[in-house]
């Protein structure tokens, strides 16, 4: 049997996705009996994300013209015409880590759920990381708070952009590094996602700069981000589809192949 | 209770207080991490052999590796630990008499001294591998050297605690 696992790609793949739906059932088992740790946190983190919701409902604007309701679902084509393009599917966190070098996280929610690889994830108050494999009822989610894990970011209001790694030392800091110093940031500023990921939307919060270091080797800084997740008491995340997702990925793995191809 | 019944039960009890509660503590410094889990290697009984020792834990560390998605990195560690049980023990210990009298390695059947060595030893080969396999991938020397020490004297320290709360009265085995 763990020949057979080693030596076929598609037998290693079945037994992965049969052991993850096993760990996934034990791990949502236990997660019935500790979300009750946090419930207190977790009411707080809801009530003040609904807050902020209905601060943006259209019954609080004045709109000029609004003969035409607009309708909050789930279809690709909106009645606004819009044609929709990110989707947020909500989940249950099972099992979260945050003690290792290398930590992953466990959702409810799997390919069933309409969640496949690579899809990001979220939080109420920021990034949380990208899903890394996905079984039938639960999806496994590379953290930000792992060694592995790479995410462009950039500052709000000013262009600048650099790469967020975790250095493992604690689960409240991220560090940003390959910042320009000529886009001259200050402590308290806002970094964002950047523009270009194909799997994370823009404009969603990473962290908030905590602290500001000169790289002495290179003309950048060294910046520590306070996460906007709080990975302590993580509950419910939101999976982000992204529908144009297949469409910018083979587009551009295309365009390398035939970049390729020239050399 | 059997000595089979009493080694799974034990397994799962291991498993479960790594990855539910030591796991979910968190950590007061990036070195000191509580690993506890592999005691469950260090008191298997005397009766199996190198071969079985090895299979069990790659099973155990296999079960732990699944749960953390990190492949390998609790499997290796364990089989060494496994692998260099049996050549410790009989350094340390009579042969002849203890592990004919005793079921499994613990204070009442080594002695406080031969024991400790034993854990002491197993502990630190144990963290060596295990920190190793993340240094390879991650390279910070000090990480490295701090983490081994660290997490090594609190796990000693767990160890204690375990032993002291749960005292097995290792049964003499009848033959």
């Amino acid at each position: 049997m763990i020949l057979l696992s080693k030596n076929s790609k598609t037998h290693e793949a079945f037994f992965a996705l049969q052991l993850n739906e096993a760990t996934g059932k034990i791990n949502s088992q236990f997660n019935k009996f500790s979300g009750y740790f946090n419930l207190r946190e977790t009411n707080r983190q809801l009530a003040l994300e609904n807050a902020a919701l209905k601060n943006q409902l259209q019954q609080n604007y004045n709109i000029p013209n609004n003969a035409i309701l607009f309708a909050a679902d789930s279809t690709i084509r909106d009645t606004n015409n819009l044609i929709r393009k990110y989707k947020y599917l909500p989940a249950l966190v099972v099992k979260n880590s945050f003690t290792g070098q290398e930590n992953y996280i466990t959702i409810e929610r799997g390919s069933n759920g309409g969640i496949s690889k690579n899809m990001s994830v979220v939080s109420a108050f920021g990034v949380v990381g990208k899903v890394v494999a996905v079984s039938e009822n639960y999806s496994i989610v590379m953290s930000l708070l792992n060694k592995r894990s790479i995410v462009t970011g950039r500052i709000k209001n000013k262009e600048y952009a650099g790469t967020i790694e975790w250095d493992g030392k604690s689960p409240e800091f991220l560090v940003m590094k390959n910042v320009s110093k000529s886009a001259q940031v200050k402590l308290g500023d806002s970094v964002l996602t950047g523009n270009f990921s194909a799997n994370y939307p823009s404009q969603l919060l990473i962290g908030t700069i905590g602290n500001i270091k000169n790289d002495e080797a290179t003309n950048t800084y060294i910046l520590k981000l306070k996460t906007g997740t709080n990975f302590y008491t993580l509950q419910h995340v939101n999976v982000i589809a992204n529908t144009y997702f297949t469409q910018q990925d083979t587009l551009e793995q295309k365009n390398t192949t035939i970049n390729k191809g020239n050399e | 209770m059997s000595n089979l019944l009493k080694n799974i039960i034990r397994f799962i009890l291991f498993a479960f207080v790594q990855l539910f509660i030591l796991d979910q503590v968190p950590l007061l410094h990036q070195f000191i991490k509580p690993y506890l889990y592999f005691l469950f290697i260090l008191w298997l009984p005397f009766s199996l052999s190198r071969f079985w020792l090895m299979i069990v834990a790659f099973l155990f560390g296999l079960t732990m590796d699944y749960f953390t998605q990190n492949f390998g990195l609790n499997a290796a560690p364990c089989v060494l630990i496994a692998f260099l049980r049996p050549t410790i023990l009989n350094i340390l210990i009579a042969k002849e008499t203890t592990e004919q009298n005793y079921v499994e390695p613990s204070i009442k059947s080594m002695g406080f001294g031969p024991y400790s060595i034993y854990v002491t030893i197993l502990v630190l080969v144990h963290h060596f591998y295990l920190v190793l396999i993340e240094w390879l991938q991650f390279g910070n020397f000090f990480y490295f050297i701090g983490k081994i020490f660290a997490s090594g004297a609190l796990s000693l320290l767990l160890i204690l605690i375990t032993e002291m709360l749960f005292y097995r009265n290792s049964k003499l085995r009848l033959v």
